[in-house]
């Protein structure tokens, strides 16, 4: 069991809680919930305490994910975006705080849960919904019908960008959640193999060496992989948000 | 009820069971806790747990039975996530940003403010010195004037007393050369009796010697 690469998905209480008769239970992802939420926040808080004209380097890095953040969210539904600013800055820090943090060895990784990346998903697009009801009523739906598309074809279109919609919160969630288990079970097989290899005397670990070079750089790739999930996963809430802001302009 | 409530107590407990049993399997992989089994109740109960956990089949990130307690504790720290980054964090991030930029552009606009001070003052500084510069002039030119117009007055003064004292010399030159002029017959009579008395011992009168030099100056 200890070389099985899917143990660390595993989720185990910590504080067993039910409420009418649902498991409830402050688990081992709730911990690293509470524990990215808190790096992310105590992070930002710390370093901007100084409040400095000239920032220090932490204040710094701050301040660029800040400012990376909303020049994305500028570019991608303009300036009637920002009042999603919060959301999207908040998305994207804790999904990075998370995915960082799983990089840890023996800490959980909360993004690796389907159901996690799938709420969030469904946030980003419940928040599109809504606000594009609120705002255009039904000229939200304007979004399923493109310009320019001769009559004949359009109930074929709209079927289509129906479909494309629907599936939005699917691949949303399953390509942060696909991207951070398949890099987990990688480097935990590539890993197994090297203790494996390790056992087996010389010649054992003379081979161990290939695995282990492996595991060394998919752990460089896996960090690269952590920061650009959060990455995508901002940018595409910022153009699923365009489309609660702007509906008829694609 | 009561049932389930004695399952979530005694499931932190199955799980410490079936860590010490992943130990034991290790240690003795020939199926130590089916074997041996000298706890036998108890030690059934941990196989079934065991034997839960990963004999559902179920992948760990597709166990159905912890989504609610996920998706709770995620709604609880990204909510409060959530309410710390808008009311707390992007407000200061915010702020800071905005004082910096602000600073910037008032230091800006005061550097173009001193800028367009320096340009007034410099070109203060040259009207001045073109107006010196041109006064100047003026003031050599009526200068220059003046003095020629002072040496041209003392030139033609001095012209004319050279010129006067000129005439007066000219006249007085042809005063004293018509008195000599006058004087040269007197002369030439006076040696001429006297030649005349040398040469023939003669007397001769004066009446003859003048009528004869008279003659003679014709």
């Amino acid at each position: 069991m200890a070389n099985d690469p899917t143990h660390q998905f595993l989720v185990n209480k910590i504080v067993p809680i039910e409420i009418g008769g649902i498991d409830f239970s402050f688990t081992n992802a709730s911990l690293f919930m509470v524990a990215s939420a808190a790096v992310a926040s105590g992070f930002l808080y710390m370093t901007t305490s100084q409040r400095g004209i000239i920032p220090s380097r932490l204040q710094s890095v701050s301040e660029m994910s800040y400012e990376f953040i909303a020049s994305m969210l500028r570019e991608g539904a303009g300036s009637g975006g920002m009042k999603f600013f919060p959301m999207v800055f908040s998305l994207f820090m804790f999904i990075l705080t998370a995915n960082l943090l799983g990089m840890m060895p023996y800490f959980f990784t909360v993004t690796s849960q389907i159901i996690v990346t799938f709420a969030l998903a469904l946030f980003v697009i419940g928040t599109v919904v809504l606000y594009g009801f609120y705002k255009h009523g039904f000229g939200f739906l304007k979004l399923f019908v493109p310009h320019g598309v001769p009559g004949a074809l359009l109930p074929l279109v709209v079927a289509i960008e129906i479909i494309s919609f629907l599936s939005r919160p699917i691949s949303l969630s399953v390509r942060l959640f696909a991207n951070m288990l398949a890099g987990h079970i990688t480097l935990k097989v590539f890993a197994g193999f090297v203790a494996s290899l390790g056992t087996l005397g010389a010649l054992g670990i003379g081979g161990a060496i290939l695995p282990l070079i492996m595991t060394v750089a998919l752990t460089g790739l896996e960090f690269l992989v952590a920061f650009l999930q959060a990455y995508v996963f901002a940018v595409l809430t910022c153009m699923y948000l365009n489309d609660a802001i702007h509906p008829g302009s694609h | 009820m009561s049932a389930t409530a004695a399952k979530a107590e005694s499931i932190p407990f199955k799980i410490a069971q079936a860590e010490t049993t992943t130990e034991t399997h290790d240690a003795a992989p020939a199926g130590d806790a089916h074997g041996a089994a000298p706890a036998g109740e108890l030690h059934t109960e941990t196989g079934v747990a065991h034997g839960e956990e990963h004999g559902s089949g179920v992948f760990p990130p597709f166990d159905a039975s912890t989504f609610p307690s996920q998706l709770l504790w995620l709604a609880i720290t990204f909510g409060i996530f959530y309410l710390v980054m808008s009311k707390v964090i992007v407000p200061r991030i915010g702020s800071i940003l905005e004082t910096r930029h602000d600073r910037i552009a008032q230091d800006l606009d005061e550097a173009s403010r001193l800028k367009a001070e320096a340009d007034n003052a410099i070109s203060t500084y040259e009207k001045e010195l073109a107006d010196a510069r041109a006064k100047g002039n003026v003031i050599a030119t009526e200068a220059r004037e003046a003095a020629k117009a002072k040496a041209d007055a003392e030139r033609l003064k001095n012209e004319e007393s050279l010129n006067g004292k000129i005439a007066a010399a000219e006249t007085r030159i042809a005063g004293i050369k018509e008195k000599a002029l006058a004087d040269v017959g007197a002369i030439a009579e006076e040696t001429a009796a006297a030649v005349v008395e040398q040469l023939i011992g003669g007397k001769t009168t004066k009446a003859e010697i003048s009528a004869a030099v008279k003659a003679a100056a014709k």
